[in-house]
């Protein structure tokens, strides 16, 4: 199997304008409240996590010609459909023909304050000492992944310095695809623009990103 | 926003998208997945409650008492819990804070991360493929294009949140502001500037 991620747009010199937007203009269309919202409440019932939604969103073929939004909508339809909890006969009619899958839970409205205050934290204790130490340099492997992962691809292969520990985290890669929380060191690691994009690179840039351990070896 | 029971007023114009999601919901809330007044509380949190205020008074406080801004500095988590913010995009904060020397900016290269609790939900320009691409390459490129032009003796670091880690910016508190109210402070303080993709606003631009 082949897995291919159309968000990676690190350094990719995207085109177009990036054009400012008012504080409080969340939404310009109704439907983009209700997507926002259907999401979370659907993301609340338990039937997936945040990893596996990034991967069904990442690896939707029409990924960059959408809007956001859209590419929200489209994920949660894959994922329901893909769990059999929404037919697609049921949404082009525009309501339930097949008896509902059951739910671990459902989101009332009661419980919204409650549920986003708490969110879903993925620190988790641990007692394995961390490989890697402040200021150590490290270097990123290299893809391609046949996998989710949160490695971007402008830094595999490339030298960096751990700049934080963060703990013990959930390891996205591993979950997205059902295979447990499997948690990992989690690092901040830096890199000098130059590493990155060559001498062209912007003076004194440095530009970091989080990776957990699996994605570091030692700086030969 | 509406999501009022009169959808039947006056829909010729309906959209392809909002007949799309609202056939979704329809099936949703038959199916008895989802609580459609669970999606009202959510649309409200976000547009009445969870925003970049937040974030501003945060700053403020940072500002005005250095003891709290170690605090922020060293466990951003706890400090803004401590003044009631938590849980969903903000499990676990991280601040960097802005000098003359060095501007911090934020993003997500690979979807939309985003400190929630503090912010409330992304822009659209932060969401998008334009932002995510050359955040990373020419940042200074990308503040010019949003009017920020920072002297060349302060550099860049810009912090790609590729994990479950959210990133606030402290922004330089603006000269001329001695003696003002964490309240006013706060009224200075810009998402984009929280961001890093803008700078507090100046006395003289106060709202």
């Amino acid at each position: 199997m082949t897995y291919t991620t159309h968000a990676d747009l690190g350094g990719r010199n995207c085109p177009g304008p990036i054009v400012p937007e008012p504080e409080g203009e969340l939404f310009h269309a109704a439907w983009e409240a209700r997507a926002l919202a259907l999401t979370l409440a659907m993301g609340a019932t338990g039937s997936w996590n945040i990893d596996t939604s990034r991967s069904a969103r990442e690896t939707l073929p029409d990924y960059e010609r959408l809007s956001y939004y859209r590419i929200w909508l489209a994920a949660l339809e894959k994922l329901m459909t893909e769990r059999s909890q929404l037919l697609p006969d049921e949404l082009a009619a525009g309501r339930m023909l097949r008896a509902p899958q059951p739910l671990r839970r459902v989101l009332r409205a009661a419980d919204v304050p409650a549920v986003l205050a708490k969110g879903s934290p993925t620190e988790r204790p641990g007692s394995v000492p961390a490989r890697f130490a402040l200021g150590q340099p490290v270097r990123m492997r290299r893809g391609p992944f046949e996998h989710h992962t949160r490695l971007p691809g402008y830094v595999q292969g490339k030298a960096g310095t751990i700049e934080r520990l963060h703990g013990m985290h959930v390891f996205a890669d591993a979950h997205a695809h059902g295979l447990g929380e499997q948690p990992q060191w989690l690092y901040t690691v830096a890199f000098d623009a130059p590493e990155l994009w060559g001498a062209q690179a912007e003076p004194g840039l440095r530009v970091s990103v989080d990776a957990w351990e699996s994605y570091l070896t030692e700086a030969a | 926003m509406a999501h009022d029971h009169d959808h039947d007023n006056d829909h010729s114009e309906l959209g392809e998208m909002d007949l799309r999601v609202r056939a979704l919901e329809t099936v949703l809330a038959q199916k008895g997945y989802i609580d459609p007044a669970a999606l009202d509380v959510l649309i409200d949190t976000y547009q009445t409650k969870i925003g970049p205020r937040n974030g501003a008074r945060v700053v403020a406080r940072a500002w005005t008492d250095p003891v709290f801004r170690d605090w922020l500095l060293n466990d951003a988590t706890a400090a803004i819990a401590a003044l009631g913010y938590t849980g969903r995009q903000g499990e676990h904060m991280v601040a960097v804070a802005n000098s003359d020397t060095q501007h911090h900016m934020v993003v997500c290269t690979l979807c939309s991360c985003y400190p929630w609790p503090v912010l409330g939900l992304p822009p659209t320009w932060y969401k998008s493929a334009p932002y995510r691409s050359r955040a990373v390459k020419d940042p200074r490129g990308v503040l010019a294009e949003l009017g920020v032009h920072l002297p060349a003796s302060t550099s860049i670091r810009v912090w790609d949140s590729t994990a479950e880690v959210r990133y606030l910016v402290i922004p330089q508190r603006p000269p001329g502001t001695e003696g003002w109210s964490e309240e006013a402070l706060a009224g200075l303080v810009t998402r984009d500037a929280m961001i890093g993709t803008g700078l507090a606003r100046s006395p003289q631009a106060a709202p």
